[in-house]
């Protein structure tokens, strides 16, 4: 990869690390009600991958979605604007942190049941291949979802019908708060269960940004060939608790330190002085993005609430939600 | 085309209209190919239409609705069969949790025009796992259309409204049923969702009933006649959209209310209906309502243990008798 398009993914993963840090602060603060999963530390993978896609491909996230919403196209202010249940928001206030969707990007959800959302890539990539237009559809998950039903449904339908679609495992070893390794058979959750299924599946360091947009990369090319689907596990590790202000506190010191070491935009950060590009230039990337995510804050904090009449909107596709004559 | 057509010719020609207008209709499902549906009710679709508009798929009820959902959001007008509505529980969480809400928890991005078709009820002794009606089941979320026809003109009709709309529908084809006959319907028929049908007009007392039950309300009230009742009979055809309008106008004319449902009495449909009429139409009452329903258990395998549990024209005949006492 060129230290210019390296710039741009690094400058993106800063955008999503400070949009984190916000939705962190401003719930903190009492703005962001209900909950919030945060992303910080799997920028890497949402912003790796989309690098690797097309523009009119196919994505579903889960609850821990931000990332992937900003990776694709949908803008600080939309996705903060949503937390705070703006009129403004992404989904018009009505989705909240676990829904952000920007279907204009074909981002099409985040969904909080988990592993629901692979078989609806499934069937996003069927109908790719049967309209002819060459996309792929990539479903985003937590090593949690591997030992759900819908898991194991959607890979054997996307095998036998060869289908172009990626799972992308995020193994963040745990998943609220018990260690995947504790209530899994297998050591590697996504990739092990690969030749199950007669798949490729991927092991790679998700927090390498370089090493992402080259996997998935390989697997996309091979898939819009008619190679059929593949899974990615990308090994990575979140900042935060699993939700809201939960600190974590179940994760061996050793373990967080080893990891916060491990940082995804650190690692950018040493591949872009490798290949030469000045400090300077990259932390005028980093405050770029420190910028746009103010400006976004103040935007959203400035935006008006939902008419409340919206509540009963947008059940049905004319735009209601009257259930009788 | 022949002029008479069974209910269960009339689900595979229902499809098979729509799927000739538009080339985004594509159905997928166990069996549903080669082997033309484990009820026969796809028969002939592979043939006309190839294996790239029907698709046999594993046993993976979580993967037929995931995946016609995925394909609904993105172009597609997919048309899943799931063999015995029982088995609904099986992906109850597409039906329940994705499907619907996802139009809404997006803001009104993301439309879903789907049909989940599924095999209903009881009555052919296939015991508890593979019986029940679980239309009441559908009822309880918002966001899914509920269309349920009688004759195999409503299947036509319905089919075409169904895999039209814009929104997802969950069509039950009720097995007992599937070998009763009709004329079939003309080139272009549609029943528009949410419109019932009076399908016996009457003075003394309106019958509300669904698919299988319509018939046993008929019956009903044919043998009511010779006691010189005159009962009206409401074919709802689909639950959501509900007509309540053709229940108040109905109940104008007669003034009692039965309604005669498979489903288990405890949260099944009947409840919403008369709970509408007692809201707004209690004027119109010169009688109590009367619920006719399934009782609430398994439903049993030996024929005479069914017919305690499931509404027989007896059971609504001793109940309007009453009524019409009142
Ligand atoms: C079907 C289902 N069961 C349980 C939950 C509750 N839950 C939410 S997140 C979560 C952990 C998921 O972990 P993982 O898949 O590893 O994803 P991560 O949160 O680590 O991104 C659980 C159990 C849920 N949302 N859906």
């Amino acid at each position: 990869m060129d230290a210019t398009e390296l710039l741009t993914l690094y400058e993106r993963m800063a955008l999503v690390r400070r949009t984190e840090k916000a939705a962190h602060d401003l719930f903190m603060s009492g703005l962001v009600k209900g909950t919030t999963h945060l992303a910080a530390g799997h920028e890497a993978i949402a912003v790796g991958a989309s690098a690797a896609l097309r523009d009119d491909d196919y994505v579903f996230a889960t609850y821990r979605g931000h990332h992937h919403a900003l990776a694709r196209g949908a803008t600080p202010e939309e996705c903060l604007a949503e937390l705070m249940s703006r009129a403004t928001g992404l989904c018009r206030a009505k989705g909240g942190s676990m829904h952000l969707t920007k279907a204009s990007r074909n981002m099409l959800g985040s969904y909080a049941i988990v592993g629901a959302h692979l078989p609806m890539a499934v069937g996003a990539a069927w109908s790719a291949r049967l309209r002819g237009t060459g996309q792929l559809a990539v479903a985003f998950f937590g090593d949690g979802a591997t030992n759900i039903g819908a898991f194991h449904e959607a890979l054997n339908l996307a095998a036998v019908w060869k289908l172009p679609v990626l799972f992308v495992c995020e193994n963040n070893l745990y998943m609220e708060y018990t260690p995947i390794a504790d209530v899994t058979a297998v050591a590697r959750p996504a990739a092990d269960r690969a030749p199950a299924y007669g798949i490729p599946g991927e092991v790679v360091d998700g927090n390498d940004v370089v090493a992402v947009r080259e996997t998935v990369g390989a697997l996309a090319e091979r898939a819009r060939a008619g190679g059929g689907p593949a899974i990615v596990e990308a090994e990575t590790y979140r900042h935060f608790g699993h939700s809201r202000a939960d600190p974590a506190a179940y994760r061996p010191a050793e373990e967080v330190e080893r990891w916060l070491k491990h940082d995804p935009l650190d690692l950018a950060r040493g591949r872009l002085a490798e290949l030469g590009v000045e400090e300077e230039t990259v932390t005028a990337a980093d405050e770029r993005a420190r910028d746009a995510v103010q400006k976004a804050v103040e935007a959203a904090k400035n935006a008006p609430p939902p008419d409340p009449r919206e509540a009963l909107t947008d059940v049905w596709a004319d735009g209601g939600a009257a259930w009788r004559t | 085309m022949a002029d008479v057509i069974t209910y269960r010719e009339a689900v595979a020609e229902g499809i098979a209209r729509e799927m000739r207008r538009d080339p985004a209709v594509v159905c997928l499902g166990e069996d549903i190919g080669e082997a033309g549906g484990v009820f026969k009710t796809t028969v002939g679709l592979l043939k006309e239409f190839g294996p790239e508009r029907v698709w046999d798929t594993p046993i993976s009820e979580q993967a037929i609705v995931g995946a016609a959902m995925g394909a609904a959001m993105t172009g597609m007008r997919p048309v899943a069969e799931i063999m015995f509505s029982d088995f609904l529980a099986c992906c109850w969480d597409y039906l329940a949790n994705e499907i619907p809400k996802v139009r809404y928890m997006t803001g009104g991005q993301v439309t879903v025009p789907l049909v989940v078709r599924t095999a209903n009820g009881g009555g052919l002794g296939f015991g508890a796992q593979h019986s029940q009606a679980t239309e009441n089941w559908a009822l309880t979320v918002p966001g899914l259309k509920i269309a349920a026809p009688t004759t195999p003109a409503d299947v036509i009709g319905m089919m075409a409204a169904a895999i039209r709309s814009d929104d997802p529908v969950v069509f039950f084809e009720h097995k007992g049923l599937l070998a009763s006959k009709g004329a079939p319907p003309p080139p272009d028929h549609v029943v528009e969702l949410g419109r019932a049908a009076v399908v016996r007009e009457g003075a003394d007392v309106t019958l509300v009933a669904l698919a299988s039950m319509v018939p046993v309300a008929l019956e009903a009230a044919a043998r009511l006649a010779e006691e010189g009742i005159d009962a009206e009979v409401v074919d709802l055809r689909s639950l959501i959209p509900l007509d309540t309008a053709a229940v108040l106008a109905s109940l104008a004319k007669t003034s009692r209310l039965v309604t005669v449902e498979e489903n288990p009495y405890q949260g099944g449909w009947g409840a919403t209906v008369v709970s509408v009429v007692a809201d707004e139409g209690f004027d119109l009452l010169d009688a109590p309502v009367r619920r006719i329903a399934g009782e609430c258990v398994p439903l049993p395998f030996a024929d005479v243990l069914e017919e305690q549990v499931i509404p027989t024209t007896q059971k609504v005949v001793a109940a309007v008798r009453g009524l019409a006492a009142y």
